[in-house]
């Protein structure tokens, strides 16, 4: 059973993430948004599944798409919406941008623009969980194309060798930018490259957010019981191009009209009831989330610029010469 | 004769190049796109890059020479040496020039130093193609320029043209070139046109251009800064400072003569370059000035570079990072006052 406030936390986050990433196509479309726009429409079952068996000092790692990551674990709106526009109260004070919403106050290690950059700084956080006797839980959000790349797998063989309880979230959406997953598989199922490091491994349905959920929890506790990393498989579709103004020319209609049957939105709704939400309930979460995103992009909107020679800040902790040039 | 995109002229090189010698491959993320799945088929080389600069080429030579890679640069970028020194001409794409460090070692250490350390008996025609450059609100994982990381080592040639002339014959040199030769693209740069013939030869790698010819200054622009170069020298023009533009185009081997000759005709000299300024092809160009020229100049060579920070990302700042034309306008009339 879960409880009534972790479902409405859940059902407030879906539908947040998915009109955050709506008004934000929608905006790109009217007006010039600086920078590339990576959304996340079909994956906010994932961002959320996991992020709800999560506490909010947990640490994660994430991709240039991260809006939802950042949202899920519960990075002020406003402020990734002012990162978005480059406005000086964003939360990377506007110099990272949309692909680098990170947070650290809520466990938001950092979102990466390197393809498997993430999964060894999270090794680290985790390594570091361990040498501390400490027990936050480390995660790291990356994508079906990371797992090709060499920094992901040496990441997933130290994390076993090393006993390490981090949880590896693998979001298979079907596509690594214009190229089909399946295209490039050497496996049946993605997940089984884990069989190399003799990994524990899941796959899930990465578009419902409570198998998702369900499956998170109990990879953390049985990580956490066996000192031992886990692999997660969540499998998805990418309804976004790989960024907006993307032709997405090489996804045929009919597979996205086919994925559209289990949008994550549409079996939240479906799944409602079911957790003892009623049509007025749905309601007022949805209506909430709207009035969020709203003032949200209204707030970035009056935001100020930074000034130009705030380029120069925060490049070191400690620099003895001035950074003027 | 034709006005052609960069863009386009390096897709007509690539195409040249691929019918001219069947040795020829490609190799790179998304450079087809749209293999797509069994069941559902989308359009087939949908993409040809991020910047669609290797479209209609999967088409046209098939899978087996135009190589869609997974996301392995180390693991590719190593079968293009081994492929290289066993007959091949293998031409791989660095998606952007930010990922070098995913990579790097490949280059370094074993594309670079095959040749000599194996005793002279191999070479290594490779190119590596990549995207460089700030100025489209990229933030500061793929921005950056890096030149210099690539021109400080011994066995790699660099190259970074500016407009589609030079980006098409520079090609069609750094494909024939016997040594691996990391060809630089600037991002800001894909659309811009100018003229360039069809029947274009090869522009040999080490040759310098002169731009615009002058006598009071002389700027040395390093790719997308001869843009703003150009735009200072036609504004010091109206109030009679006449500006000369040399544009190295090769960074590795660089066309030393060129420069001195420029700089023994003015005296003055301006080097602008987008990159950090730490061991950057500025001070490296700017320390070979002092060095060669040192009688022949009227004053201190002046560096116009980014400051020593990251790429960022919000436009008031990017802006700032990047150099500017006011910025060069201004170095011109202080050094004119000399
Ligand atoms: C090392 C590296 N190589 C290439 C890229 C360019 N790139 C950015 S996203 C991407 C595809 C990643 O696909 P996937 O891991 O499936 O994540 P998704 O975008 O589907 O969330 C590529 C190749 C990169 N950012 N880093
Ligand atoms: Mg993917």
């Amino acid at each position: 059973m879960i409880e009534k406030e972790k479902i409405n936390w859940i059902y407030k986050k879906i539908f947040t993430i998915r009109f955050f990433e709506e008004r934000i196509k929608k905006i790109a479309k009217e007006k010039t948004v600086p920078g590339y726009l990576h959304t996340c429409i079909g994956s906010e079952a994932i961002c959320v599944g996991v992020m709800a068996a999560l506490n909010q000092d947990d640490w994660i790692s994430s991709t240039y798409r991260n809006h939802g990551h950042a949202i899920a674990k519960g990075c002020e709106l406003n402020e990734i919406t002012s990162e978005i526009y480059g406005r000086k109260t964003g939360i990377c004070k506007g110099r990272g941008g949309s692909m680098h919403i990170s947070d650290f106050s809520k466990g938001m290690l950092g979102s990466f623009g390197i393809v498997a950059a993430g999964p060894a700084v999270v090794l680290g956080a985790a390594l570091q969980e361990k040498i501390n006797k400490s027990n936050k839980t480390c995660v790291s959000f990356f994508g079906d194309g990371a797992i090709h790349n060499g920094a992901f797998h040496e990441a997933a063989g130290l994390a076993k060798l090393w006993d390490i309880p981090m949880i590896f979230v693998c979001e298979n959406n079907g596509y690594a930018e214009a190229t089909a997953t399946d295209w490039h598989l050497n496996t049946k199922e993605l997940s089984d490259i884990t069989k190399a490091y003799d990994m524990l491994s899941y796959i899930g349905d990465g578009n419902n957010v409570f198998e998702v959920y369900d499956i998170s929890k109990k990879a953390i506790n049985e990580a956490k019981q066996k000192n031992t990393p886990i692999f997660l498989e969540f499998k998805n579709y990418r309804f976004s191009g790989q960024y907006e103004g993307d032709t997405q020319l090489y996804q045929p209609q009919e597979e996205i009209d086919k994925a559209k049957q289990n949008d994550p939105i549409k079996l939240a709704k479906e799944n409602s009831s079911k957790y003892g939400l009623n049509k007025n309930d749905l309601e007022k979460i949805i209506n909430e989330a709207k009035e969020e995103v709203d003032k949200a992009f209204d707030f970035a909107d009056t935001q100020p610029w930074p000034q130009p020679e705030d380029a120069l800040e925060e490049v070191y902790v400690n620099y003895p010469v001035e950074i003027n040039r | 004769m034709t006005i052609k995109t960069v863009k386009d002229a390096i897709n007509d090189a690539l195409v040249q190049s691929f019918e001219e010698d069947k040795n020829v491959i490609l190799m790179g993320e998304d450079i087809a796109g749209g293999k797509g799945r069994e069941q559902y088929q989308g359009t087939q080389d949908a993409w040809g890059g991020p910047f669609g600069v290797t479209q209609g080429l999967y088409t046209k030579f098939g899978g087996e020479r135009v190589r869609d890679t997974t996301i392995a640069e180390a693991g590719f970028f190593g079968a293009a040496i081994g492929a290289a020194m066993t007959g091949l001409r293998p031409i791989v794409e660095l998606m952007y020039v930010d990922f070098a460090g995913v990579c790097f070692d490949q280059m370094m250490n074993q594309a670079a130093k095959v040749r000599y350390m194996f005793g002279g008996k191999q070479k290594v025609p490779m190119v590596v193609r990549t995207v460089v450059g700030a100025g489209f609100r990229a933030g500061s994982e793929h921005s950056q320029t890096l030149y210099s990381l690539y021109t400080h080592i011994p066995g790699l040639k660099v190259v970074a043209p500016y407009d589609a002339y030079d980006a098409k014959g520079l090609l069609l040199s750094s494909i024939k070139d016997d040594d691996p030769v990391i060809f630089m693209e600037h991002k800001r740069l894909y659309m811009t046109s100018c003229e360039v013939p069809d029947d274009l030869k090869p522009i040999p790698l080490g040759k310098g251009r002169i731009r615009r010819e002058g006598s009071d200054v002389t700027i040395i622009a390093i790719q997308r800064m001869n843009l703003f170069a150009e735009e200072a020298a036609d504004e010091l023009e109206k109030i009679n400072i006449s500006c000369e533009i040399v544009d190295p185009r090769t960074y590795s081997p660089l066309d030393e003569e060129l420069i001195f000759q420029s700089v023994k005709k003015t005296g003055k000299v301006i080097v602008v370059d987008e990159s950090n300024p730490k061991c950057s092809l500025a001070s490296e160009i700017s320390s070979l000035i002092s060095e060669k020229c040192f009688s022949d100049l009227k004053a201190a060579v002046i560096k116009i570079t980014a400051p020593h920070t990251p790429v960022p990302f919000s436009p008031p700042m990017e802006d700032f990072y990047i150099p500017s034309t006011k910025k060069i306008i201004d170095a011109v009339k202080k050094l004119k006052d000399v």
